[in-house]
This record gives structure tokens, sequence and C-alpha cells, in this order.
């Protein structure tokens, strides 16, 4: 699977094409767009997608920005409706309906609304039935498209519009749902936590091998929201680095159970790097409320140790 | 003429499976509950003894169960489901982007009561919550009809002039476990009958990507309701001449609604399911003491009959409209709005009661259908309807 950036955009035109009203600065049609990237050119793809804002902004009637074939049902059963048409290919192809020589990939999209909430059990379902598919949630830590109400994907103490940061409660009580684990106990062939980073070579690498792993497969990735995270647009790439770097959204795969960090910062940077940019996050600055940061840090160091470890658990021989 | 057809002896559930068997449908999705159960079960069995072509998606919900029937069918599959109650109750969002997608999926709703409270038998209510949902819906007064609207139920949905989804109606308990003498055909004459599914468009064709499922605002959506609704007046044709095609092959004939007893009858019920059944036995016997009781059953409840249910109703003294769910509406239940309005439309003017009957399961008995009779008669003799809403079966002191 060697990679090569240059290669890949110009060899492979784009399948999520221009034209679709996503907002400047948002991380999830770059997500989709190397997503797709990763299917081999002669290969076709059908994608279900979850309502939420990449639905909403790549398919308005009778305009759409995917070239391959695509499904949009409702807002929590991208997991079911692409299972049912994996069934279907597998069906039509088993009885000689379909051309033998050609190959049909399964692509879900989900935000985290769709995915690890409304949708949490019909993703379960697709992914326990074994379907050949690949669900992808694209994490922007909040309902984005009605407007940033918080999520179980919302990190602790963010502001949003049903977290607010107010004079009593401090933005979002609880501590964020790790929903990559969860996809890991269902014991599926691949499981991977990424983001755009950099050359987007571990997007890109990772979407490969969950297309192409026979069975079900997950991708978690970060795709920051400008609107909801409050930073400028043309930032959108240096937040993602710094999720990465500060361990927040550490880089990993799990293939057939076993984990594999893929990116180890060289310098672990504090979590401020990664709050302070983020209107979300501003109350946490605020004089009085540095336990705030301290319980933030002291989450992304548990769960950075926790994964360490079970790296080097699942690694022995 | 007739030919090959074989008697068994099954109950609606069963009879149900054998056609979906006969069917053969490339993918089945579906999630047990009570009285519809069997339905996937025989059918898995089916599946697992490699007696169908289909995939069997064991899902973990009704609301995936008609997630991934629309995923399939929108793939370009034949895809079926079976469901009751508030099994349909969690499937409704999709119940409606099924239609709106114009997938031609037929699922076979056992009808039961809808919770609240809790309840397994049968009543209408289920279906009445889909009514408006765009879904074609037949109803069967027994294992036969169940079997045989399912036999012409793809035919339908699949008609290029229709594409809309169809759902066949029985009576939970009363019609799925109860064990009758059937007719059946063969698997090859079913084959036949029914014929290849060749959709135009569909998800996996390579050659022509699709997009399923849009963002349709201001714009377009008005259009697009008003073709579902064209559709849906279209589908009443398409019924009538899948019917009679019906006819020629197995000798069984099938309206939009039976009319027994009715041409010379004074008056009449209306009603649908396994109540019909009931009915005509109490109609033979009011016959015998020189009554002139008649029986519209409906069959087909969406397209709704307007025209023909009004000229069928229009020479009686007096009609009580059976409704098997209550709309709680304080103005009557489903089918007796869609009875009178027919009969406004047409102007035709005969006195109609309403009878909310059968909730939950409660027994409809012979003497009861004949206590509808006799204060038909009464309302023949003075035109007098002091209450069209009324109950049959109630107890008068509540628990």
């Amino acid at each position: 699977m060697a990679y090569d950036l240059k290669k890949v955009v110009v060899e492979k035109p784009s399948r999520f094409t221009e034209g679709h009203r996503m907002c400047a600065g948002c991380g999830a049609p770059v997500v989709a767009r190397m997503i797709m990237r990763a299917l081999k050119p002669e290969d076709h793809a059908v994608i279900a997608n979850a309502t939420g804002c990449m639905e909403v902004s790549s398919f308005i009637y009778p305009y759409t920005a995917w070239t391959d074939s695509y499904i949009h049902t409702a807002f929590e059963c991208a997991g079911a409706t692409c299972s049912g048409a994996e069934a279907a290919y597998k069906s039509l192809k088993k009885q000689g309906k379909l051309p033998q020589d050609k190959t049909t990939k399964f692509i879900a999209f989900g935000g985290d609304g769709g995915t690890y909430d409304i949708g949490l059990q019909s993703l379960s379902g697709a992914m326990e039935r074994g379907h050949d598919m690949v669900y992808v949630c694209y994490d922007n830590g909040a309902y984005m498209n009605t407007g940033i109400q918080r999520s179980s994907a919302t990190p602790h103490f963010a502001d949003t519009t049903t977290s607010p940061a107010g004079k009593v409660i401090p933005g979002k009580m609880q501590v964020r749902k790790d929903l990559t684990e969860i996809m890991v106990s269902h014991h599926i062939p691949y499981v991977a936590q990424t983001l755009a980073m950099t050359n987007f070579k571990d997007l890109y690498e990772k979407s490969e091998k969950a297309i192409y792993t026979e069975g079900p497969a997950f991708l978690n990735v970060l795709a920051p929201c400008p609107r909801g995270w409050g930073y400028p647009t043309e930032d959108l790439m240096q937040i993602n680095k710094l999720a990465a770097d500060t361990c927040y959204w550490p880089l990993y795969e799990v293939v057939n159970g076993v984990y594999k960090i893929t990116y180890k910062p060289a310098k672990k940077l504090p979590i401020e790097e990664f709050l302070r940019p983020q209107k979300r996050f501003k109350h946490m600055f605020k004089e009085g409320n540095e336990w705030m940061i301290k319980e933030f840090q002291e989450e992304v160091d548990k769960r950075w140790e926790d994964l360490l470890k079970l790296e080097q658990i699942t690694n022995q021989e | 003429m007739k030919k090959m057809s074989i008697r068994e002896r099954l109950s609606g559930n069963e009879a149900t499976a054998i056609a979906m068997k006969q069917i053969n449908p490339d993918v089945v999705a579906a999630f047990p509950i009570t009285p519809s159960t069997e339905i996937p079960q025989y059918f898995s069995t089916f599946v697992s003894n490699g007696e169908v072509d289909t995939e069997f998606v064991a899902v973990e919900s009704e609301h995936s169960a008609m997630s991934a029937t629309i995923g399939a069918e929108a793939a370009g599959a034949r895809a079926m489901t079976a469901t009751s109650a508030n099994g349909l109750s969690l499937m409704w969002e999709m119940i409606y982007i099924a239609s709106s997608l114009r997938l031609p999926i037929v699922m076979a709703l056992v009808n039961r009561a809808v919770s609240g409270p809790l309840n397994i038998h049968n009543d209408h209510s289920d279906a009445m919550g889909v009514r408006d949902a765009g879904w074609i819906m037949l109803f069967s007064e027994n294992n036969q009809e169940a079997y045989d609207n399912m036999l012409m139920a793809h035919k339908i949905a699949e008609n290029k002039n229709v594409l809309l989804p169809l759902m066949v109606c029985q009576d939970g308990f009363i019609t799925s476990h109860s064990i009758e003498n059937i007719q059946l055909e063969t698997d090859e004459e079913v084959k036949k009958f029914i014929g290849e599914y060749h959709p135009e468009h569909y998800l996996l064709n390579d050659k022509e990507p699709i997009a399923v499922g849009p963002l349709d605002l201001q714009s377009f959506l008005f259009e697009h309701k008003a073709g579902q609704a064209e559709a849906m007046r279209n589908a009443k044709q398409v019924i009538k001449e899948v019917a009679e095609e019906f006819e020629k092959w197995t000798g069984r004939k099938y309206g939009f609604f039976e009319e027994y007893m009715l041409d010379d009858a004074e008056i009449a019920i209306v009603c649908m399911n396994s109540t019909a059944g009931t009915t005509k036995a109490v109609v033979n016997q009011l016959r015998e003491k020189g009554v002139k009781a008649g029986l519209l059953k409906i069959r087909m409840f969406r397209p709704f009959p307007v025209d023909e249910v009004a000229e069928a109703l229009s020479h009686l003294k007096a009609v009580a409209i059976l409704d098997k769910a209550d709309s709680l509406n304080g103005a009557g239940g489903a089918l007796f709005e869609d009875v009178t309005s027919a009969m406004y439309v047409n102007k035709k003017q005969v006195p109609m009661v309403n009878y909310v009957y059968g909730i939950g399961g409660r027994d409809t008995t012979e003497a009861q259908i004949e206590s509808v009779y006799n204060d038909l008669q009464k309302i023949a003799e003075t035109g007098n309807i002091e209450n069209p809403y009324r109950y049959l079966g109630l107890r008068k002191e509540r628990n």
C-alpha cells in the first residue's frame, strides 16, 4: 500500500465532487473525498448517508456531489440501510444477476449524532451481522446540522447550545463516549481512529484497509467544525494536528483485535494547546477554572495510557 | 381451466411464508414480533435449507428491518419483510420513506393492537396508523386470501405506473394462527405469474450510478408528493387487471371489495378481514329468516375505492361500518370516515352508523353482529340515528 499523495490526487479523480454546500473550514468533506479516493478506480461504490450536515449539503434535489451510487433514508439508520444494499449485492451476485467481474463496495457515512447516539443500535446491528461494509463516523463532536447541540461525542466542558457554559453549569458535564472502543468490542476485523493530518497518509491508508478488508469495518474520523468549535476556517489542519499531538484524538487501528498506534507524537503537547484556539472551551481559561483543564488533561492522559497498554498487551507473543 | 392446485391445511402465517418462498425474494429483513414472528421463522428455515436464493437479514429492530428492506430494494433487489403492531410503529418513519422513494417493497402485516397498554391480540390499530403513508393496503378475510393477496402483490407494486410499496394485512391469531384448508399453486406457476424483477434504476447498476433520498425542499417536494398520489390512483386499475389475470390462472376472483348478498340487500355491514367471515354466517341466518341483510368486505383499503363503494351501497336503507380500531377523535373510525366521505362526494344519502369493535382481540360473536343488523333494521324503519358513533362488545361497567 505504497502511498504518494500527489499520485493519489492526480491519478484518482475525486468521487465526492465540487458544488457541495458544506462550510468553509469544515473537516467532513476533506475526509469524505479522501476516503472515496481510497476506492480502486475500477470499483463501483454504494454510499449510505445518515441525515446530517454531509447529507443535506451534498444531495439537494436535483443536484448531487456523489459520482457513485448514493442512498440517504433517515438519521438513525445508515448502518441498516447500507446493510440492506450489501445483502442485495450478495444475493444478486450469488444468483448471477450482476456482472461477476465487477466489484461494488459499501460505505456508510454518519456524523457523531447519527452514529454515537441515535444510530448506535443500527450501526451495532450491521457490524455484528458481519456485512462487508465500512461505516465511517465523521465526528465533529455535536449535532452541528441542527445548530450545535451536545452529543455523547461532545468533549467534557464544551459549550454547546444544549450544554451551554452558564453561571452554574460550565458546559457539558460528562466525558466523551469512546465509540471506537465500543466498535472494537464488536470483534470485527478492522477498526481504526484517524483524522486528516499532514499529507493524509494515515487517513488514506486506513480507508483503503477498511474498504478492502472483507467483512465489517469501522472508521472513526475526527472532523472539526468551525461553527461549533469556534476556530478560524483556515486553521482546520492545525486543529487536526493539535488533536493528534495532544493525544486528544489518538491515531490507531485494531486489526483482528491487535492494536497498533499509528502516530505517537515525539512530544505530547499539553491539552491547552488543543483547547485554547477553540471558542467552545473559552470558559475553561477563566481565572478559577484551572480545575477544568486539569480534569480534562487527566482524562486524556488516562485514555492514552490505556491505549498504550492495549497496544502492548495485544502485541505480546 | 384449473390445474395443479395443491390442497393443504395451513395457518395464515404458514400460508404467507409459503407464498414468500414461492416468490423467492432476493432479500428478506425482519425482526420477530407476535403474532407475525412465525413468518420470518418459517422463512429462515427455507433459507437455512437452501430452498430459496434469499439473503435473510436478521436485523436488530423493526426500524432496521424497514431500513434494510429499503436499502435492498433500492439496490435492485426484490425485498420483503413482515411485522405487527409496535413493530410497524417503530418502522413508521421508514414506512413513509419507502413509499416516497417509490420502492415496490412487499410486507406482510399481521394486524395486532398497538400499545398501550401492551396487548398482543388482534385489532387494526397498527394498519390504521399508516393508512396515509402511501402504501397500497390489501386486507384478507382468511388464509386463502392472505396467500392470494401475497401472490398478486409484486405484480401490482412493481408495475411501472405504480411503483409503490404494498402491505398484505391479515388478522393476528384469528387468521395468522388458525389452520384452514387452502389451495396452493405450484412453485413454477407462481414464478411464471410473478415474473422476474427488472428495476429501471438501481444502486447496484455501476453503468448508471444513482442518488436516492435527497434533501427535497420547497421547489420540488410538492410535485414529488403529487406523483405518489397519482401512482396510488393508477394502482386501482393495475389491482383490477392483476386480479383478472389471477382469476384466469386460479379461478379465484378478487375485486376491490367483496359484495356478499348485497345486490338485493336493504341493510348492510361494511368491514375488513376476518370479521367478514362471521358476518357472512350471520347474513346467511338472517336471510333464512327473510331479513335482507348484506355485506361489503373491503379488500383494497388503499387506494380507497371511493366511487365503487358509494355505488355499491347507494341502494341500501341503512349501513353499519365496523372499525376494528378507534380513531379516538370523537368523529368515528377511519373506515367510517372513508365510507361516509365517499358517499357524500358521490351525492349518495344513506343512513350510516359506526361501530368500534374487537379492540385488543375482544371476541366478536355472531350474536353481536346480529345485534348490529337489528339496529340497522330499526334505522331503516325510522330513519333515526341517535348516535352514529357506537361500540360493539364494550362492557358497560369499566374495569
